[in-house]
């Protein structure tokens, strides 16, 4: 402003919440029941696990476990699985990753160009739902068996050698993993690019933005929230998954899961099963503390 | 991205022109068959009340909407299909449009940057300077209020410079002061930078002192475009004499269309409008009079020589605004027609009961046609501003 010399006081900061905070008062009462749940049936089996895996490892199921606070068993679990350990990351990253390319297109033609079939599309999503998870599975064995239609067409086109087989295989094992996980990213993707403002989009083509750098600039920014949980839906379970490398896959392509499963069921080696879920627990759960942060989720809108 | 855009080229021929602009959502028109040019670097507002069309036309300029049926042209280029952002065209939305992930600034460098402006920087630093917001350069728009908001809207289209400057509503939500002071600036802008603004308002009083020409909708057509001051003293519509600050008008039957001034026989007494302001030949007509142009006098003292006159009138009421008085006075046909009268306390004021002669000159009336509805274009309280 040509007259505008008195320069405008410096603004206060902007107070994001604090404030509000303050006054909920009644709102922790509805917060109870949660809470409960929570004590009951997180908190204490956790602390129950923690107890666990320090337990005398000479001790078993049938004679009982004396607590000597025996914190080798970690060290025992960790010299025993590292590979395991390091295999079910690398499944689950690369299985979040292929989920993420898959998911976004599904979730933004769903979102922006669906029309009229957009609860159509959304049933779909989760029909797989309906039928028992460990059934999908098994079924995916059918379709990658060596004489399957799959592995004939990858063998015909000579991406799979003749004598290759895509069961028993990581791919086998990360396909079941995407196919079981696929909605957990698709969803959320699906709320986060529903809430982006179409108007938005229109004043980014007005402000000189072809569609793909409106997208790049505009849409995508605003949908991360939607990749963020999405990938962690995708990423921590999957982690933990021992179905698919048990039915796909042979103990070659195991992942802790099927360790910590073996050891809880099988081996009845509680000890090591609880110190192996501890750990996994802790790793997990700093993984998504740098993840989150890196991401910034509190700047996002 | 692009960059087809001439931006302010400053060369002339590159009028904004609409040819039978027509705007269909269905089976309802929102814009009935629009031809329009607007020529370059003029202030041009668009006037009309709500849902009468403003935003879908200026939508079918951006090139957000596709007309139905007629064409867009900027100077000689067709620019009916082309992509929005390939337009040297921007605009202030009536939502403000602001990117929520973005700060203020990088809501303001955004369309130089797609662009690639080299020194996007200071740019973007002087236009926050010029729309007062450097302090809050680093904010997100959810930390602003409506009015800066506003302004950061209004800074993000005029950083571009762009040939056209689309403005829907872009100064609603200011204060009267920084409205004011906005106003002064965009016509400052507009006249330097030579920019061609086609400015979207429901304020009369905006359109008046801003625009060059204004153009006034109604249900998806112009009923009138002109200069401010020619469409204030001589409305062609009953919709634009009451749009446009407010009317008198009084059912007259037609006697006389032969020489400059038109004859007109109002409930017996006789009063002539000059023949240029007659929008009626036959029959009878609706006869205008804007409320300031009536000299209110005692009734039988004054001489009226050469004006016309209405007798009879009783004053039945008074309202002092400060620095005018505003009479309505009850004619013998029953219709009360409306006075303003400046207080410059040479007169003393008429009271309620009062019997008064009603009189303005020939220049000053307009006959308009009696199939309209003389309600039309009255706002009504909610759509008032
Ligand atoms: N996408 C659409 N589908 C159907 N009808 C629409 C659509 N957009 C606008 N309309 C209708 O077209 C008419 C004109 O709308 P427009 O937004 O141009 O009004 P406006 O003059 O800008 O009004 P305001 O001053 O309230 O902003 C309205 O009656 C509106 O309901
Ligand atoms: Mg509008």
């Amino acid at each position: 402003m040509t007259e505008a010399v008195t320069t405008p006081p410096a603004p206060p900061a902007p107070v994001v919440d604090g404030e509000n905070a303050r006054r909920r008062g009644w709102g922790w009462l509805l917060l109870i029941p949660g809470m409960l749940w929570l004590a009951i049936f997180f908190l204490f089996p956790t602390v129950q696990l923690f107890f666990t895996s320090l337990y005398d490892p000479s001790g078993s199921f049938e004679r009982g476990y004396a607590m000597t606070w025996h914190v080798a068993n970690y060290a025992d679990a960790i010299i025993d699985t590292s590979n395991l350990f390091l295999r079910s990351f690398m499944y689950a990253a690369i299985t979040t990753f292929v989920c993420l390319l898959l998911a976004y297109p599904l979730a933004y033609a769903i979102a922006f160009k669906s029309g009229r079939w957009k609860n159509v599309m959304l049933v779909l999503v989760i029909a797989p739902f309906f039928t028992s998870f460990l059934l999908r599975t098994l079924s995916w064995r059918a379709i990658l068996s060596d004489r399957g239609p799959v592995t004939s067409f990858l063998q015909t086109i000579a991406i799979l050698p003749d004598d290759g087989r895509l069961l028993a295989t990581p791919v086998a094992v990360i396909a079941g993993l995407v196919y079981n996980f696929l909605p957990f990213m698709t969803l959320p993707l699906y709320a986060s690019l529903d809430k982006v403002d179409h108007r938005l989009i229109e004043a980014a083509g007005d402000l000189y933005s072809s569609p793909f750098t409106g997208f790049r600039t505009v849409t995508f920014p605003l949908s991360l929230p939607g990749v963020v949980s999405g990938t962690l839906l995708t990423f921590i379970p999957a982690s933990g998954d021992y179905i698919n490398a048990e039915l796909l896959g042979t103990p070659k392509q195991y992942m802790i899961g099927n360790r910590i499963q073996a050891a809880f069921l099988t081996e009845r080696n509680y000890p090591l099963a609880a110190s192996l879920s501890i750990i996994l627990m802790v790793v997990v759960v700093l993984m998504v503390i740098v993840y989150v942060r890196r991401a910034g989720t509190e700047e996002l809108v | 991205m692009t960059e087809s855009t001439t931006g302010s080229s400053g060369a002339a021929g590159k009028d904004l022109r609409l040819e039978g602009v027509t705007k269909r959502f269905g089976d309802f028109v929102a814009v009935d068959d629009l031809t329009l040019t607007v020529p370059q670097g003029s202030f041009f507002a668009l006037l009309g009340p709500s849902g009468c069309g403003k935003t879908t036309t200026l939508r079918m300029v951006a090139g957000l909407d596709e007309p139905t049926t007629g064409r867009v042209l900027i100077g000689d280029e067709d620019i009916t299909d082309l992509r929005p952002y390939k337009r040297p065209v921007n605009t202030v939305f009536q939502s403000y449009a602001l990117f929520p992930h973005l700060t203020v600034f990088d809501n303001v460098a955004f369309g130089p940057r797609r662009r690639g402006v080299k020194d996007y920087q200071q740019k973007t630093r002087d236009m926050l300077k010029l729309v007062q917001l450097e302090p809050y350069a680093r904010r997100k728009p959810a930390q602003l209020s409506g009015g800066q908001q506003q302004r950061v809207a209004l800074g993000r289209a005029l950083i571009n410079e762009p040939g056209v400057l689309l403005l829907d509503e872009p100064l609603g939500a200011l204060d009267l002061k920084l409205r004011r002071q906005m106003q002064i600036e965009l016509k400052r802008i507009q006249t330097e930078i030579g920019i061609t603004f086609v400015h979207v308002t429901h304020d009369q009083e905006e359109a008046m002192t801003m625009a060059d020409t204004i153009a006034v909708m109604n249900a998806g057509v112009i009923e009138q475009l002109g200069a401010p001051g020619d469409l204030y003293e001589n409305p062609e519509t009953t919709f634009v004499a009451n749009f446009l600050g407010q009317s008198n008008l009084i059912m007259a039957d037609v006697m006389d269309t032969s020489g400059r001034t038109v004859v007109v026989d109002c409930h017996g007494q006789q009063v002539g409008v000059e023949s240029t302001r007659s929008h009626t030949s036959e029959g009878r007509g609706w006869l205008g009079v804007r409320p300031e142009k009536i000299f209110a006098s005692p009734a039988g003292l004054e001489n009226h020589d050469g004006s016309n006159v209405l007798t009879g009138g009783r004053v039945s009421d008074v309202s002092f605004v400060g620095v005018s008085t505003q009479y309505l006075v009850r004619m013998p046909w029953g219709q009360e027609l409306m006075v303003f009268e400046q207080n410059t306390g040479q007169r003393a004021a008429f009271k309620n009961g009062d019997e008064v002669d009603l009189a303005w000159s020939r220049a000053h009336a307009f006959l308009l046609d009696a199939d309209q509805d003389a309600q039309a274009g009255m706002m009504t309280p909610e759509a008032d501003t």
